[in-house]
């Protein structure tokens, strides 16, 4: 049920956003802007190497160090019970070792000084005694029968069995969905496959502001205070409540101004609870922010899947069905963040934005040597990896058949008559045109043209690539009968209070970490009410002002969140018709809304608006039985189905084969994300999106060495794309609203960064294809362009050699 | 060792150690929050702040590199209540989204703009290209800067103080 | 953010003085210029210098002069310094092309020549500029100064002939009129070191190479040069035949090494691509020059 805006765009549209006043100012406020009375800074002393057992910790040195005030190591936290935490993916995690080390970068003693610089030093005086052992760096390896055994804790009887097959040891989950034996039918009928490996390398989402946290434990009144870089403030506050055992009515988490998350921000991590754990210790406030190696090397990555795509076609470009065979690295913890029952999160929806017969993918997660993690930096649980896949497989389709990519897909895009459309996967796809956003896409392009211009430089022995990506998306996860975290069903709440002076305060569940929140959701309550946006105050980010709910990611914020204020206005506005039906002295049936306010049928200029509404709900008036006073509303919403965002985007880039340097000359987007509350805000989305597909096609990716040393542990090597790289998008839209939500918007905040990766790789093997190129894996350096071209090419995931 | 710095035209005397990096002298020793940390190898900018009228990444200065000298960070680009352009046309052209990149960003536009009043796009991304931004794409920010150009004789524009951001205090 | 080890700090107020801080306290002590080199390396706890010398107040180092026939750089000239100036950039191209691409602006503002060639990074771009054209770097030390050729600065990576009471105070770069000189560089990105990058200078007589200068870094080259090919030049029509045959043996001398940011044959290849190309924007530019 949705209800249109009756009286033209009401509250919707571009306006500047509320929150920048204190930003322009410098007058955020950030976590490691937190100081309190008496804090301690804390520092984390890391494990140098991959694997290895841990033979001692001495932190006497440390422990005398004049400015320190406490260490607490894993034989500390373990007395404790708190040496071990649960992840978000039901395995557990070493908050801080004690038998053993298990990445490069693990946490291994948490220092308590005065300053941070003397937390710093202190750390050196910290004496670790390793006892190195062989670690799984090749993900590929990790099932061989000889692999070492990255998590022997998980074996029974804390003994390594030598009857649990070897498989088993480093081996997590499987995982597949469609339908196999239908997929092989179709594949050993069809005229022609393609198939191809890829490997979607290991990034991190890198937001500017690191993680950290403000832990503040008051034994007295047993109040645990946080001040914490966290995208979902309930599902933390219920986890560290029920890791720490302190009651979760006494817990407050406060996110208060986050320099961006793309999904880093989502996990607990190690550090966290080491502050938790050092205020309860000192009793005294701690803070831990953590470095940017540490953010690199530690918290959650992204990708890292090694993919083996097929698809098949008719000879005239029908494509028919697909399969996948995705081999899922997951680091030496499973904490993905992922809805409990897709440990492969949402890969599934691979079957892309055409009409299947059939589909077939399988999912093999392993433990490896590295950092946790996988599911994070925007990729909507895994619908990067996704989208990447069938996106690069029909181009080498299109190139197999000789058929221009930009016309096979038309020929195959899923028509608007088809929605809602179940896809082979089990995914309902809502809404959408999608052949009118390609075609709105090739025509800003000016495809013709830039085919024509490639002819041209191709003849004279100059390289251009044009590239095409037409994404669907999932998102606004997700109907709680089976979408949750750790048990926790992702509805989320909205409270709605309007003062007696006509002004309205929203309290949200979801935090957010730049996405205008603070704009927008004003912007849907004022539409909703007749108000205008500054009317209308957004709460967000503290746990004992708002409602409960699962936070900001996987682009859910307006889908799930912001149909629940959606729900909550329209019962404030119900509730209101009922008391200016007695201000008026009329039935609630004489009234109806119109342009902002409760108008008498047939006699519009009779009217209340919500302000006086306010007013007469907290005064004397006398209001009809069963309406209680006041002007409020919660609600809690629970999305039917995910929202399906989709665009069709085109790169343009110019490739040098000498040298192998690519320049992206243009980025053509289209996207539909339904009904756009701000369009300003949504493109801003696109933009940051667009930018990511560029450093990920071209540098973004951590690769380790043999020994397990992770080789993008600084942004001097972790490489991210500058105002250079990025040239000026250009945008369209199209607008297909959602059949389900309140007021037909899907969500956008992921959505380029999962359809460009695949936009500037297909423009790049466009523009080799002359010199023989049919796939290359991400990340396009220079060299592994030339690599490419000498018919070499390289692993990203390892150490160049 | 002593130390005299004066930021945003305000005499500072402190006792620091040495080592001291200017950013945390700024965050640290005097409050001013607006200038940020993002990186340990001189790489994001998030830590941009002018030094005797020229931006610097103020993570690779020492502060008593800075004794005797003069530092304008994101707190004094503002006289009083009224916005800078640059800050106007960041608010204006929804040049940021988290914020956090926002001050050395808009420090380096206001350096650019004073030595060169009309810059091209292409200069303007060129100004920028050492300091990350992870929110916009830059596009934003470009835009930003160049309204930020045309409206530099616009006079002052007094923002309402909105006052947002009280609340996440503790 | 990482931070530096507990460290001293002295202010020097000209050469004399720091010379005398350097030989007070030993070679424990390092200078201090933009700190754009050595503080990342303090931070990292790569080095962890027992005292900072801080130089940036001998604003006598700083400055960009003709004198005769030399171009004479005083050390503590910010890049961006000489980015900017109209005098370097007229008789060193190569000079204007590499600072274009050397880190970013932002740093360019604070980090200095000398500095950025004293941390002798093996992919530093001035080593291979001012090998290239064949300049001098001036030492101060406590029984003088000396003059050292840019061909012999640098004992290996990190590594300089500056002795630990000693400080770089000048480069001098010889101007010599006809030539045309250039700079090009591969990076993965803007503002990263290079993964290989060329800078060469060229005199014509008429259409024939009366000498060359050849730098190359962050691919092995010895002392940032590419002698073998400047020998094969000289004498040599300018044809684009002739300057990819020094591109070959430019490359043939190198000695890349495989890192992140590409495997050695991927770097010898570029050196010799590079130093082609380069070559043919100097021969362009002398040819420019001459009409």
């Amino acid at each position: 049920m949705h209800d249109r805006d009756t009286g033209g765009n009401g509250a919707y549209g571009s306006i500047p956003r509320k929150e920048d006043a204190r930003f322009v100012r410098g007058q955020g406020t950030f976590v490691d802007d937190i100081t309190l009375p008496g804090m301690l800074h804390g520092a984390i002393l890391r494990s140098p190497v991959a694997h290895a057992r841990i033979l001692s910790v001495d932190a006497s040195a440390a422990l005398a160090h004049p400015r320190v005030e406490a260490v607490l190591t894993g034989a500390d936290l373990a007395e404790r019970g708190l040496a071990w935490m649960p992840t978000l993916s039901a395995d557990v995690q070493a908050v801080l070792a004690t038998d053993k080390v298990r990445f490069q970068g693990q946490e291994i003693a948490f220092v308590v000084a005065q300053d941070r610089y003397a937390a710093r030093d202190a750390l050196e005086l910290i004496a670790v005694d390793y006892e190195m052992l062989p670690p799984v760096i090749d993900a590929r390896k990790a099932l061989d029968p000889d692999a070492p055994v990255v998590r022997d804790d998980l074996v029974r009887d804390d003994v390594v069995r030598d009857d649990v097959p070897a498989r088993a040891r480093n081996h997590i989950f499987d995982w597949s969905a469609g339908d196999k034996a239908a997929a092989d039918a179709v594949f050993a009928a069809a005229a022609v496959t393609v198939s191809c490996d890829m490997v979607y390398p290991r990034s991190h989402p890198a937001p500017l502001e690191t993680c950290g946290i403000v832990a503040d434990h008051n034994a007295v009144t047993g109040q645990l205070t946080l001040w914490s870089t966290s995208q979902a403030p309930h599902a933390h506050r219920t986890l560290y409540a029920m890791v720490t055992g302190l009651p979760e009515h006494k817990i407050r988490i406060v996110s208060p101004d986050l320099g961006g998350g793309f999904g880093n921000k989502v996990p607990l991590y190690p550090g966290y609870l080491c502050a938790v754990a050092a205020s309860m210790v000192t009793g005294r406030p701690v803070k831990w922010v953590e470095d940017r190696s540490e953010n690199l090397m530690s918290t959650t990555f992204a990708r890292d899947y090694h993919m083996h795509g097929e698809i098949a076609a008719t000879a005239d470009g029908r494509i028919l069905a697909l399969r996948a065979r995705v081999l899922a690295d997951h680091g030496a913890f499973n904490a993905t963040a992922q809805p409990a029952k897709f440990p492969a999160g949402f890969f599934h929806i691979f079957t892309g934005s055409y009409d299947l017969e059939a589909a077939f993918c399988e999912v093999t997660g392993v433990y490896t040597n590295k950092a946790p993690g996988g599911v994070s930096y925007s990729c909507s649980f895994r619908i990067t990896e996704a989208v990447y896949l069938v996106e690069r497989l029909t181009d080498m389709l299109a190139r197999e058949l000789g058929i221009d990519p930009a016309e096979l897909r038309m020929r195959n895009l899923l028509r608007p008559e088809q929605f809602p459309y179940t896809c082979p996967t089990g995914w309902q796809y809502d809404s959408g045109d999608y052949p009118r956003a390609l075609k709105l896409a090739l025509d800003i392009a000016g495809y013709d043209d830039l085919r024509r211009e490639q002819a041209e430089r191709r003849a004279r022995g100059e390289y251009m690539g044009i590239g095409i990506s037409f994404f669907t998306e999932g998102v606004g996860a997700g109907p709680r009968s089976h979408m949750d975290i750790l048990g926790l069903g992702m509805a989320d709440g909205a409270d709605l209070r309007v003062h007696p002076t006509g002004k309205a305060v929203l309290a949200i569940s979801v935090q957010t970490q730049g996405q205008g929140h603070e704009t927008t959701f004003a912007q849907i309550v004022a539409h909703e009410l007749g108000l205008t946006p500054d009317d209308v105050e957004v709460v967000h980010g503290d746990t004992d002002r708002t409602p409960f709910g699962l936070g900001t990611y996987g682009s859910r914020s307006t889908p799930v969140s912001g149909a629940a204020a959606v729900m909550a206005a329209r019962k404030v506005r119900d509730r209101a018709r009922l008391v200016a039906a007695a201000m008026l002295e009329l039935s609630a049936d004489d009234l109806e809304w119109l342009d902002g306010k409760w108008r008498v049928r047939g006699d519009p200029d009779q009217a209340a608006g919500i302000a006086e509404i306010a007013m007469a709900a907290h005064s004397s008036l006398e209001l009809p039985e069963g309406v209680e006073g006041h002007l409020d509303a919660s609600a809690v919403y629970n999305p039917p189905n995910l929202t399906f965002p989709f665009g069709a985007y085109i790169c343009v880039t110019d490739v040098d084969p000498a040298t192998g340097e690519v320049k992206v000359r243009r980025f053509i987007a289209v996207d539909d994300c339904g009904v756009r509350i701000n369009p300003m805000i949504v493109e801003g989305q696109v933009h940051r999106g667009l930018a990511d597909g560029i450093g990920m096609a071209l540098m973004q990716a951590i690769a380790f060495d043999e020994a397990g040393n992770c080789l993008g542990g600084s942004f001097m090597d972790y490489l991210l794309p500058t105002a250079m790289e990025c040239p000026s998008p250009e945008l369209g839209t199209t607008v297909t609203p959602s059949p389900h939500h309140p007021i037909g918007a899907k969500g956008v905040g992921e959505s380029a960064t999962v359809g460009s990766p695949a936009a500037v790789v297909n423009s790049v093997v466009d523009a080799l294809a002359p010199l023989g190129v049919v796939h290359a894996d991400m990340p396009l350096t220079p060299a592994n362009v030339w690599l490419a071209i000498q018919g070499r090419p390289v692993r990203a995931d390892l150490a160049v050699s | 060792m002593r130390v005299t710095v004066t930021v945003n035209g305000t005499g500072y005397t402190r006792e620091v150690e040495p080592r001291l990096l200017l950013i945390h002298f700024l965050r640290d020793e005097l409050g001013l929050t607006g200038s940020h940390w993002g990186c340990d190898t001189s790489n994001c900018g998030a830590c941009v702040v002018w030094l005797d009228e020229t931006p610097v990444k103020s993570c690779t200065v020492l502060a008593p590199m800075a004794d005797g000298r003069h530092v304008r960070t994101v707190e004094g680009l503002s006289r009083g209540a009224v916005l800078d352009p640059v800050q106007q046309g960041f608010a204006a052209c929804h040049g940021l989204q988290c914020g956090f990149c926002t001050p050395g960003m808009m420090l380096t536009a206001r350096w650019l703009l004073d030595r060169n009043p009309d810059p091209s796009e292409a200069e303007v991304r060129e100004a920028i290209s050492g300091q990350i931004c992870r929110c916009t794409g830059y596009e934003n920010i470009v835009r930003s800067v160049l309204w930020a150009a045309r409206h530099e004789s616009a006079g002052g524009y007094e923002a309402p103080d909105r006052g947002d951001g009280a609340d996440a205090r503790p | 953010m990482q931070v530096p080890a507990q460290v001293e700090y002295e202010k020097a107020v000209s050469v004399e003085h720091a010379l005398a801080l350097l030989a007070r306290y030993g070679p424990g002590a390092r200078i201090l210029a933009g700190g754009h080199s050595l503080i990342p390396m303090m931070k990292l706890r790569l080095l962890q210098p027992e005292v900072l010398i801080d130089i940036n107040g001998i604003t006598d180092l700083c400055y960009i002069n003709l004198a005769g026939a030399l171009l004479q750089i005083g050390t503590l000239t910010r890049h961006a310094q000489l980015l900017d100036s109209a005098l370097a950039r007229a008789h060193f191209a190569i000079l204007h092309d590499a600072e274009r691409v050397i880190a970013d602006p932002i740093v360019r503002n604070w980090g200095t020549v000398g500095g950025s060639l004293c941390q002798a990074d093996p992919s530093e771009d001035l080593s291979a500029a001012f090998a290239a054209m064949k300049g001098t770097m001036v030492i101060h030390g406590p029984d003088g100064s000396r003059e050292v050729s840019a061909r012999e600065f640098h004992t290996g990576p990190y590594e300089t002939v500056v002795g630990p009471s000693e400080l770089l105070t000048e480069i001098r770069l010889p101007i010599r009129p006809g030539g045309g000189s250039g700079y090009q560089k591969v990076s993965r990105r803007a503002g990263d070191w290079p993964i290989g990058a060329a800078g060469a200078a060229v005199w014509l007589d008429g259409d024939t190479i009366t000498d060359a200068g050849i730098g190359l870094t962050a691919v092995g080259a010895t002392h940032f040069a590419a002698a073998e090919a400047e020998e094969y030049l000289r004498g040599r029509d300018a044809g684009d035949d002739t300057l990819r045959r020094a591109g070959e043996i430019a490359a043939e001398h190198c000695r890349p090494v495989s890192d992140q940011r590409g495997p050695a044959d991927y770097k010898r290849h570029l050196a010799r691509e590079l130093t082609t190309r380069v070559l043919r924007l100097a021969v362009s530019r002398a040819r420019g020059a001459l009409s």
